[in-house]
C-alpha cells in the first residue's frame, strides 16, 4: 500500500516537475524544478531497491551538476523574449532529439524484457544476487567484467577535465600571485621598521 | 517499535508507517530543544572566553534565553522585500531547515538505535549535506539584493569546495570500516587500536583525516574561522540579511542543527559513536546514548572554542586550504589507506 502510494507520488512529481522545467518562464525556476525531478527520480530508484544509484543521483546531479547550472543561470543576464524566438526554428531539431531518445528507451526496455541482457529477471525482481548489498554487487561487476569500460570512462572524464581547464585558463601578464610561504614566514621584527622622522620631513620606506 | 504497533492490531505496513513517524518526532523534537540549548551554550562559552557573563537574565542562569529569543522572533512580522522573488524567498528557509533535520535519520544514537538503518547511510549523509547549498543559494538569489547574493555565492562555493575533501576523508573511513552503514561503522571501531582504543582517531593513518575532517566541518557549516558568509564588515549579515521573523529563525535553527550534525558525524565516524572511548567492560555500564551525547557536546565545545579564539580567514586563504591542501592530501590518504589495507587485510 505504502509502496504504491510512494511510487505514484514520486512518479507524478517527476513527470510534473519535468514538464514545468521546460514550461516555466524563469530559467532559475526551471533549474529548481529540474532539481525536484532529479530528487523524485532518486526516490523511484530507492523503491526498486537501487539505493546506491539513488544516492549517487542525488550527490552527482543534485549536489554538483545542478548547482553549477544554477550558478550559470543566475549569473547570466538572459533575455527571455529572445530565447523564446528560436522556438519554431529549433522545433524540428528538438523533435529529432526526442524521437531518438524515445527510440533508445524502447530499444533498451525491449532488450531488457526479452532477456538479452544479463541484468536480472525481466520482471525487475532479483536484479542483484540475494544477500549482497547494492554497492558490493555493482562493485563486483564494475571491477571485473566492465573493468576496461570503467577505466575508459574515467580516462574520458580526466581528458574532459583537463580540456576544460586548458580552455578557460589564460596566463595574464599583469597578475601578481601570492607567495603563501613568504606570507607565512614573515616575522614581526622583519616586517616592521621603527623610524624616528624629523619634523617636516617624510619617511622613505 | 514496529512490533509494538503491530500488537495494537495494525497491519505491518501501517505499524511501520506510524512507528517511523514516531521515530521522526522522537529525533526531531529533542533535537530542536537541543538546538535551543546549544545556542545558549554557544553564547555562554563565547562569553566566558571573552571574560563576559553572557545571557544571564531570562530564567535561572539565563537558561531560557533561546526560548525568549524564539518568542520574540515568532511575534515579529514576516517582511518579504517587494523586489524579492516571493515563492523562492519563502521556500529557501524551509529547505535549509528540512535538510538540516533530514540527515539525522541515519545517525546511530545507540547500538541499533537509528531511524533508518540503511546500507548506504554515509552516502545518504553526503547526499543530504550536498542539498544544503540550495537553501543558501536560493535565499541569496531570491532576496534580489546584492549583499545576500554575494554571501550566497561565497557560501555555496565554500560548501562545494569542502564537500569534495570531506568526501575523500569519508572514503578513507569507509575503506577501513568496510561498510557504508553507520551502525556497522561504529561497530568496526570497537577495540580498533591495540584492542583497547575504540575509535578510528587513534589509528595513526586516520588521525590526520580526523584533523582535516574537523577543519572541513567548520568550513562546511560556515562557522568561525570560516564564517566569511556573514563577515559583517563586508556583507552586512550574510545571505539571510533580508529575512525576518520565523524565516530568519529557520536559518538560525538550521545552522545550529547542521553544526550538531557535524559534531555527531565526528563522534560517529572517528570517535566510536556510542562506544566508550576505551574498550573496558566497566565503561560499558554507562549507556551508549550517554557516551554519544558526551562526544557530541565535547565537539560542540570545540566548535565554540574555535569561534571564540581563532581570527577569521581571508576568502582566498579558505579556497587555497580547501583545494590546494586538503584535496591533494585527502586524495593521497585514500591511496595510502587502500594500499595499506591491500597489503594487510586483503593480501593475496
Amino acid at each position: 500500500m505504502i509502496h504504491v502510494i510512494a511510487f505514484y507520488l514520486f512518479a507524478v512529481m517527476t513527470i510534473a516537475s519535468g514538464a514545468i522545467t521546460i514550461l516555466s518562464r524563469n530559467p532559475v525556476h526551471s533549474v529548481l524544478w529540474l532539481i525536484l525531478a532529479f530528487f523524485n527520480a532518486a526516490g523511484l530508484m530507492i523503491l526498486v531497491g537501487a539505493e546506491f544509484i539513488a544516492m549517487l543521483l542525488v550527490i552527482v546531479y543534485v549536489g554538483a551538476v545542478a548547482v553549477l547550472f544554477l550558478f550559470v543561470v543566475m549569473m547570466l543576464d538572459i533575455d527571455f523574449a529572445e530565447l523564446r524566438a528560436g522556438f519554431v526554428k529549433n522545433f524540428p531539431l528538438g523533435m529529432l532529439v526526442a524521437i531518438v531518445l524515445l527510440a533508445e528507451m524502447v530499444l533498451g526496455i525491449g532488450a531488457y524484457k526479452t532477456g538479452a541482457l544479463q541484468l536480472g529477471a525481466p520482471d525487475g525482481t532479483a536484479a542483484q544476487p540475494a544477500g549482497t548489498s547494492n554497492i558490493e554487487a555493482i562493485g563486483a561487476l564494475l571491477y571485473s567484467r566492465y573493468l576496461f569500460l570503467f577505466e575508459a570512462a574515467g580516462l574520458i572524464l580526466l581528458v574532459a577535465m583537463i580540456g576544460a581547464i586548458v580552455l578557460t585558463h589564460r596566463q595574464r601578464g599583469d597578475t601578481r600571485g601570492q607567495k603563501i610561504s613568504k606570507q607565512i614566514s614573515r616575522r614581526p621584527d622583519e616586517a616592521t621598521v621603527n623610524v624616528k622622522p624629523e619634523v617636516g620631513k617624510g619617511v622613505s620606506l | 517499535m514496529t512490533a509494538f504497533f503491530q500488537t495494537l492490531g495494525m497491519s505491518y505496513e501501517w505499524a511501520w508507517f506510524v512507528a517511523t513517524i514516531c521515530g521522526i518526532l522522537l529525533i526531531a523534537l529533542p533535537l530542536l530543544l537541543g538546538v535551543a540549548m546549544i545556542i545558549y551554550a554557544d553564547r555562554k562559552i563565547w562569553a566566558a572566553m571573552a571574560l563576559r557573563r553572557g545571557p544571564n537574565v531570562v530564567g535561572p542562569f539565563g537558561l531560557l534565553q533561546s526560548f525568549a529569543d524564539g518568542l520574540k522572533v515568532f511575534l515579529q512580522e514576516t517582511i518579504v522585500p517587494s523586489a524579492a522573488n516571493k515563492g523562492i524567498f519563502l521556500i529557501a528557509p524551509v529547505v535549509t531547515f528540512t535538510v538540516a533535520l533530514m540527515a539525522w535519520a541515519v545517525i546511530p544514537f545507540n547500538s541499533g538505535a537509528v531511524l533508518a538503518d540503511i546500507n548506504v547511510g554515509l552516502l545518504y549523509v553526503l547526499a543530504i549535506s550536498s542539498l544544503g547549498v540550495y537553501g543558501t543559494i536560493m535565499a541569496g538569489w531570491a532576496s534580489n539584493s546584492k549583499y545576500p547574493f554575494f554571501s550566497a555565492m561565497r557560501a555555496s562555493a565554500q560548501m562545494i569546495s569542502y564537500e569534495v575533501s570531506i568526501g575523500f576523508i569519508l572514503i578513507c573511513v569507509v575503506l577501513w570500516a568496510g561498510t557504508f552503514n553507520m551502525n556497522d561503522i561504529v561497530k568496526a571501531q570497537e577495540g580498533h587500536v591495540l584492542g583497547i582504543f575504540n575509535g578510528f582517531v587513534f589509528n595513526p593513518l586516520l588521525f590526520p583525516m580526523w584533523v582535516m575532517f574537523l577543519i572541513s566541518s567548520l568550513a562546511e557549516t560556515q562557522r568561525a574561522p570560516f564564517d566569511l558568509t556573514e563577515a559583517e564588515s563586508e556583507l552586512v549579515a550574510g545571505y539571510q540579511t533580508e529575512y525576518s521573523s520565523m524565516a530568519f529563525a529557520a536559518y538560525w535553527l538550521g545552522e545550529y542543527a547542521n553544526v550538531l550534525l557535524m559534531c555527531a558525524l565526528n563522534a560517529t565516524l572517528f570517535w566510536g559513536g556510542w562506544l566508550p572511548p576505551l574498550d573496558i567492560p566497566v565503561l560499558y555500564l554507562v549507556p551508549g546514548f550517554v557516551w554519544f551525547l558526551l562526544k557530541v557536546l565535547f565537539f560542540f565545545f570545540v566548535f565554540s572554542w574555535v569561534k571564540a579564539t581563532v581570527p577569521r580567514y581571508r576568502y582566498d586563504q579558505l579556497m587555497r586550504l580547501g583545494w590546494k591542501v586538503f584535496l591533494p592530501v585527502s586524495l593521497g590518504f585514500v591511496v595510502v589507506v587502500s594500499g595499506y589495507l591491500m597489503l594487510t587485510r586483503y593480501a593475496v
